[in-house]
């Protein structure tokens, strides 16, 4: 069997920080704080695992990250440097380093356009508006062939007519295209089948060591984010209850809150302990 | 051997599109659970798992069509019943089904105990509503489920709480088979173990005699039922006891399947994932002979010609390969 090989990130330049990120919603009585003043240093090349229960402030951080929502204190560095977004030139800007994957591929891709339009939009926005057309065919076959995709079988088709699989693997496809910095995947496999999962997971591996590119994966298993991440951070209410390399983290988790999303998840080498559930106090 | 409680021999349903094109979803399956047992059916997305569990109730409407074969249901044969009939004296009292988005099929407008109502008087048109109410309230607080939920409308539920209600709702007159559709896929880990341990009460309580748990979630099915089989393209390619099949699959198919498992365990991080590429053949005209042999690393021409048939081996696993379980192993073990 071929093995995975894992690198060491702690000395690679800084991508994307954080210093007292917080996100607070309503006012007064009604005040929810979503993301409680974390900090985060993720580094240029690293496979990060943002892991925690729904509800514990994932989506919201990266919203944050993406700058679709503003937070309401603290700094996000990109590259060093801080982050603005102020005008909409400059978050077009930001969004050239920064792309993301959603949770849903049936509601990512827009349902008029053809998956040409799809791909040409990248190849655009990457500065290739004047290539030649048999180039930009090549560039659009290539990103295909990379994910198991026959351009030749997608062109003149739209999105809809693909599975959830495929399309999630022509979502990777764009991304391979654009070559951002950081790629944000949300649950990019929660809501396909274990088969195409693996996939997906494996081709974001290659994305990653293609390109060299910063991957933030969010996530709520266990045992997906052990497989694919170098680092992990694990998210309760807010905070980062405990952060590390994933071999650490998981294998010897220090919080309990950690212990408990283990021990939650079923196991196929140890018995799963169905005692520790108590159903009437839930 | 215990008692059979639910035999499916040879079943074969299926689908009439709208252009009256037939898609075989279910074709030719067979296998039986005993009493006290419960079996996983683990595949992916489109090869038949949903269909077959639709097929077993026997409520067919359109577009979904019995062909032929016998759905035995502790020595009552349900196959071709009018569908009229199956959900007077079938549903409910002798199968129930809880569909894959069954937190949503609550009604908003009512309280819970209505569902209840709703469920009983089905069979016994003339039940007592306080008679009703006390057995619910006994079983709910069995299952560990606050008897305050019953007044309460499905809103006020949490994801976790309602897949439980409807799962103690459902049950509530004891079935003899509990037909489990990807259960707990729409929640988070915390509440799927909840779900779990409640369907693993219901069992050792007796209030469901056998169960039958359908998933893609591979480690789930292996902590959750005593044998899986292998679903593909609506037909079985592998059958065997939980164990066997997660640490000794046969089939090329299950073989991948099997290595797509993620789990938070030492030593499971090293090995790349197998990932069996392609996608599952069209069922409105299923290939001549190996449904599998266009994904299969191991294919060859006659693999492409022949039919293949169940074959048995060692005790009572089965599998549909045309080559032999040692040849199988041994490729296997070269990987």
């Amino acid at each position: 069997m071929s093995e995975v090989v894992r690198k060491d990130f702690t000395n690679a330049p800084l991508c994307l920080s954080g210093r007292g990120v917080a996100k607070i919603f309503g006012m007064g009585n009604n005040k929810t704080t979503a993301v409680d003043y974390v900090d985060f240093d993720f580094h240029e090349g690293e496979f990060v695992s943002i892991v925690g229960e729904s509800g514990s402030g994932k989506t919201t951080l990266s919203k944050m990250l993406l700058g679709l929502l503003n937070p309401s204190d603290g700094e996000i560095l990109f590259q060093g440097k801080p982050r603005d977004i102020s005008t909409g030139r400059k978050r077009k800007e930001y969004w050239k380093g920064i792309q993301a994957i959603f949770q849903d591929p049936f509601s990512s891709f827009n349902t008029f356009q053809k998956i040409d339009t799809v791909l040409l939009d990248c190849i655009n926005m990457r500065g290739g508006r004047n290539l030649p057309k048999e180039k930009k065919i090549e560039m659009m076959t290539e990103a295909c062939s990379f994910v198991n995709l026959k351009f030749a079988e997608l062109t003149n088709k739209y999105p809809f007519e693909l599975s959830g699989g495929q399309m999630q693997r022509l979502m990777i496809a764009r991304i391979f295209l654009l070559r951002p910095k950081i790629l944000l995947a949300d649950e990019p496999t929660s809501m396909v089948d274990a088969c195409s999962r693996a996939t997906i997971l494996d081709m974001l591996l290659n994305l990653r060591d293609e390109t060299g590119m910063t991957v933030i994966f969010i996530t709520h298993d266990i045992g997906l984010a052990y497989y694919i991440s170098d680092t992990v951070y694990i998210m309760e209410h807010g905070k980062f209850v405990e952060f590390g390399k994933a071999d650490e983290v998981i294998i010897n988790p220090k919080a309990e809150y950690t212990k408990r999303l283990i021990s939650d998840v079923p196991k196929i080498h140890e018995e799963w302990d169905l005692s520790t559930v108590d159903l009437l106090n839930a | 051997m215990g008692k059979k409680m639910l035999e499916v021999r040879d079943l074969k349903t299926k689908y009439i599109t709208r252009f009256h094109e037939d898609v075989y979803a279910v074709d030719g399956v067979s296998f039986s659970i005993e009493e006290g047992k419960s079996l996983g059916i683990a595949g992916e997305s489109g090869c038949g798992k949903s269909t077959l569990a639709l097929s077993m109730m026997g409520y067919y409407f359109p577009p979904l069509h019995y062909i032929s074969g016998d759905i035995i249901i502790d020595g009552q044969n349900i196959s071709g019943m009018n569908p009229d009939d199956v959900r007077k004296s079938i549903l409910g009292r002798e199968i129930a089904y809880i569909p894959q988005a069954a937190m949503n099929a609550l009604n908003p407008t009512q309280r819970i105990i209505r569902f209840v109502e709703d469920v009983i008087r089905a069979h016994d048109p003339k039940a007592d509503k306080k008679e009703i109410r006390e057995l619910a309230e006994a079983r709910f607080a069995e299952l560990g489920l606050p008897p305050t939920v019953l007044n309460r409308h499905a809103v006020e539920l949490s994801g976790g709480m309602k897949q439980r209600t409807v799962i103690a709702v459902s049950t509530i007159l004891n079935p003899k088979v509990l037909i489990a559709d990807e259960p707990s896929s729409a929640l988070d880990v915390t509440s799927q173990k909840m779900v779990i341990k409640m369907m693993r009460e219901l069992m050792e309580k007796g209030y469901i005699k056998s169960m039958l748990f359908i998933t893609h979630e591979l480690p789930l099915l292996y902590n959750v039922t005593d044998d899986i089989m292998v679903m593909y393209a609506g037909q079985i390619v592998e059958k065997g006891t939980a164990k066997e099949m997660v640490f000794d699959p046969v089939h090329p198919y299950s073989h991948g399947l099997m290595g797509s498992i993620l789990v938070p365990e030492e030593g499971t991080r090293g090995h790349k994932l197998t990932a069996i590429p392609g996608t599952p053949p069209n069922l409105k005209r299923p290939p001549k002979g190996c449904r599998f042999a266009d994904r299969c690393k191991y294919a060859t021409d006659e693999c492409r010609y022949y039919t293949i048939p169940e074959k048995s081996f060692e005790n009572d696993r089965m599998y549909r390969c045309l080559k032999r379980v040692d040849e199988l192993k041994e490729v296997y073990s070269h990987e």
